[in-house]
């Protein structure tokens, strides 16, 4: 056993409401610079839809990922040999009309038109040409099922179910699917990189791009099933999510799960066994693949599991924070969440609890109670296209488990009625599922009502080994200054400078997570002072302005 | 005169191949990269590019073979002057023949192409036109030179050969290239500018060929504070700029 921590996430999807917010605030945080305007580590596609680039999952096509050849694991795009005969060309590079070509305005001629009768009208210039263009298409083309007849029916994942689907397409079914890089247990992208610049990190598995050791070869955008390795035009190197790592590592949630309208991203720690997960990557049928990553998991409540974690170097805290991880709860305890994709085999990280809203949607439409539990399963059953669809993009086609999560959040939903309603809580719903009522009620919490500390369970990285933070690169850890009682100062305070992201991240945290000022903890350093970023624009409160040393003294 | 041109500009045009490798692999390791265009266009590339390297690597080899190994070695394999150039000229004419056609190609692309154009810098364009030149200059050495043989027969190996061996071994011969016609001595002088250029242009990446990738794991799992002075965060200070320090009173 070689237990490894990961940094994984789960999105709720039934909560996802398309407002592109995470895309947007992921952007100007990693992507708003010349050669990455077509980059969104983070997008939102409206699902059955074409996604981005367009039809990036269909393999046959792009060649993404991993597959089984004669009983042996080998990257589809085909393996060391054919990528040092291809690398003068990639055979199967996605061009930039596979994205989309970005574009500006010529916001110029708004200012500089001279007075005349027709407005005038800032034209699209492309940022890749340079000259003007007709704007055609872009990440979000086919945004809210638009043009569907057109585009979504397009998508890989109706192969053998589009009949159907267009039968049914006046009461069709929709929803959002966020996307991010997958942070693989079995990366195809770095399996694919001719130089070794993309790596996993041992401590907590996020998948980055050395930029001092890409060099342009570009064949881990092909290599990615998930399309999720991009193209810096301008600089020649290939970019990635980078699962905000410098965020992380003090501790606080990426922008997209920062800012989700939703709420519903969940960020925690897994535990796996490194040894086992070729072995899960190949199984032979792709039905397996789901229970095989499963099995890849190791329990952080296991007393062996613990010691070999421990003898692996994982710090205490961190197996705690595994412990209380909600990532873990979703994919092992409750078994709601699902992996995106595992017919690709790299073992994605990012998890997601498939919605139920098509098959409510159903029920309501048709006049029925949406909240009861028989009617529920019944369209659970009977509805077999969104469940054929989920299953396409969950669980490589297998039915079985996506019905046992639909099922669960059916039960949820009419056990939770219920107990609003003031009624006796009816045990034989969960059972109906094979849960138990307080682990139901649990799950609800957690999709539902769970607070910012609970959605994301991050331990810092432990500094004193890391010797320095990064912002000002100093010799001191971030525990001698945001750790101990009272230890913050501030630029108010008088006191030496205090590197800017420590104060805020801990505030911040703090802040989000209690329900008002007084419930702050005692350090909270908003008790003694504010800067910009943390005032809530409410009176003025002491240390606003830094002291008057004149008459201070 | 001759000494200038084939003693001091080759030896200069090598230190400062080596040194500059040696800086830009330790300044801007940032900039080393192919800087591939194929995000924007494929269709030629896929002809053009393969076309242009596969013939380059072909004709690298040549020149390795053609200017490494001395006549007398080939002489003694039994392989008589003739038969070696039969030989060269059946390796040589194909290869050059797809790494000009290629390297058409990949400058017509260059232009005609809006967003490849565009991306294209003047480091680019000096570097196209002295490496197009050389390629070209070479290929009329063999053509002209050797298969039709105007202007008289030139033995090579007898003269720019031993020449270029000279320079490394610390024994220069200007002699020998002073008397080689004129599209030798321009395609080494060339050749010796263009390597001048090299660790400044795009083709550094040339030093960057993949090989360790055959023998490597194909998963790569670093630690993160694998390289010292790394911390939480992200990168480290770079170069060039002083460490603030950070006293706390
Ligand atoms: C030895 C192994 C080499 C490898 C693996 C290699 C690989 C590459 C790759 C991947 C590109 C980018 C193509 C694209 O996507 O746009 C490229 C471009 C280029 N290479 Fe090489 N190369 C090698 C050797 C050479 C040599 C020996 C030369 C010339 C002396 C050369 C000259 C060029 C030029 C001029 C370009 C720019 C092509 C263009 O976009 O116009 N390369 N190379
Ligand atoms: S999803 Fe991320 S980690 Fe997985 S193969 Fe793609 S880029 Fe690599
Ligand atoms: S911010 Fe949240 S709700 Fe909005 S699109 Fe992104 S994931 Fe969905």
């Amino acid at each position: 056993m070689r237990v490894m921590a990961q940094m994984a996430m789960v999105m709720n999807l039934d909560k996802c409401i398309g407002c592109h917010t995470c895309s947007v605030t992921c952007k100007q945080a990693w992507t708003n610079r010349a050669g990455t305007e077509y980059v969104w580590f983070n997008n939102v596609e409206t699902r059955p839809g074409l996604g981005y680039p367009r039809g990036y999952e269909d393999q046959d096509e792009w060649q993404g990922g991993w597959v089984m050849r004669k009983g042996r694991l080998r990257l589809r795009a085909g393996g060391r040999l054919k990528k040092l005969a291809t690398i003068f060309s990639n055979p199967k590079m996605p061009s930039i009309q596979d994205y989309y070509e970005p574009w500006t305005y010529d916001y110029e001629t708004l200012l500089n038109a001279p007075a005349q009768k027709t407005f005038p009208v800032a034209r699209p210039h492309s940022l890749i040409s340079g000259k003007p263009i007709n704007i055609s298409w872009s990440a979000n083309w086919d945004d809210d099922l638009g043009g569907s007849r057109e585009h979504a029916v397009k998508d890989p994942m109706l192969k053998g179910i589009e009949d159907k689907v267009r039968m049914e397409f006046e009461k069709t079914f929709m929803f959002y699917l966020p996307r991010i890089c997958e942070h693989c247990l079995n990366p195809s992208c770095a399996a694919s990189c001719p130089s070794g610049a993309i790596y996993k990190r041992e401590e907590d598995g996020i998948v980055l791009v050395d930029q001092d050791r890409c060099r342009g070869w570009r064949m881990c955008i092909t290599g990615c099933p998930y399309k999720k390795v991009y193209f810096n035009h301008r600089t020649g190197k290939a970019e990635k999510c980078t699962f905000c790592y410098p965020r992380i590592e003090v501790g606080i949630p990426t922008v997209c799960s920062e800012t989700c309208v939703g709420r519903l991203r969940y960020i925690g720690l897994v535990l796996y066994d490194a040894d086992k997960v070729l072995e899960a990557a190949t199984v032979e049928d792709d039905h397996d693949l789901y229970e095989a990553q499963l099995g890849v998991f190791l329990d952080p409540e296991d007393p062996e599991v613990r010691r070999e974690a421990e003898a692996a170097g994982i710090p205490a805290d961190w197996v705690e924070a595994a412990r209380r991880s909600p990532v873990k709860k979703l994919i092992l305890d409750y078994k709601v969440a699902l992996p995106l994709h595992p017919e690709y085999r790299t073992m994605p990280m990012v998890w997601y609890i498939p919605p139920l809203s098509p098959v409510v949607d159903v029920v309501k439409d048709t006049g029925h109670d949406a909240e009861d539990v028989d009617n529920l399963f019944g369209a659970i059953d009977t509805l077999r296209i969104p469940v054929e669809y989920l299953a396409n993009l969950f669980t490589a086609g297998d039915v079985a488990p996506v019905d046992g999560v639909l099922r669960k959040l059916a039960a949820m939903r009419s056990y939770m009625r219920d107990i609003n309603l003031g009624r006796d809580p009816r045990d034989e719903i969960p059972a109906a599922v094979g849960m138990e009522g307080e682990a139901m009620y649990e799950m609800f919490r957690l999709l539902a009502l769970a607070k910012y500390s609970e959605r994301y369970v991050i331990p810092p990285a432990h500094a004193e080994q890391a010797h320095a933070l990064e912002e000002l690169a100093t010799e001191c850890s971030v525990s001698e200054y945001g750790g101990g009682q009272g230890e913050v100062f501030g630029e108010g305070s008088g006191a030496a400078p205090t590197p800017v992201a420590v104060e805020n991240f801990r505030v911040l945290q703090q802040t989000q997570s209690a329900d008002s000022l007084e419930q702050l903890p005692g350090d909270n350093p908003l008790r003694g002072r504010v800067n910009l970023l943390t005032w809530d624009g409410r009176g003025m409160p002491d240390g606003l302005f830094p002291v008057d040393e004149e008459a201070g003294r | 005169m001759s000494t200038f041109l084939w003693v001091i500009v080759p030896y200069v045009c090598l230190a400062v191949f080596v040194v500059g490798h040696v800086w830009r692999y330790r300044y801007d390791k940032f900039g080393w990269t192919t800087r591939s265009s194929q995000l924007y266009e494929s269709r030629l590339l896929r002809i053009g590019s393969p076309m242009f390297h596969l013939g380059m690597l072909g004709v690298v080899a040549g020149h390795v073979v053609g200017l490494v190994v001395p006549q007398v070695w080939t002489n003694a394999l039994g392989l008589s002057p003739h038969a070696y150039h039969v030989i060269a000229l059946a390796g040589g004419i194909p290869a050059g023949l797809a790494a000009v056609v290629g390297l058409v190609i990949l400058v017509y692309r260059r232009r005609m192409t809006g967003p490849v154009f565009r991306a294209t810098t003047v480091n680019d364009k000096v570097m196209y036109a002295v490496l197009g030149t050389v390629v070209v200059l070479g290929m009329w050495n063999t053509v002209a030179g050797s298969l039709l043989q105007f202007g008289g027969e030139y033995n090579y190996r007898e003269g720019v050969s031993v020449w270029f061996r000279s320079i490394f071994a610390l024994q220069p011969e200007p002699a020998l290239m002073a008397s080689a016609p004129l599209g030798f001595r321009l395609h080494a002088l060339l050749a010796f500018l263009l390597f001048a250029m090299w660790p400044f242009t795009r083709l550094v990446h040339v030093f960057s060929a993949p090989l360790g990738y055959l023998t490597r794991p194909y998963l790569v799992y670093r630690s993160k504070d694998a390289r010292p002075g790394r911390g939480t965060g992200s990168r480290a200070p770079q170069r060039g700029w002083d460490k603030p320090e950070l006293t706390r009173k």
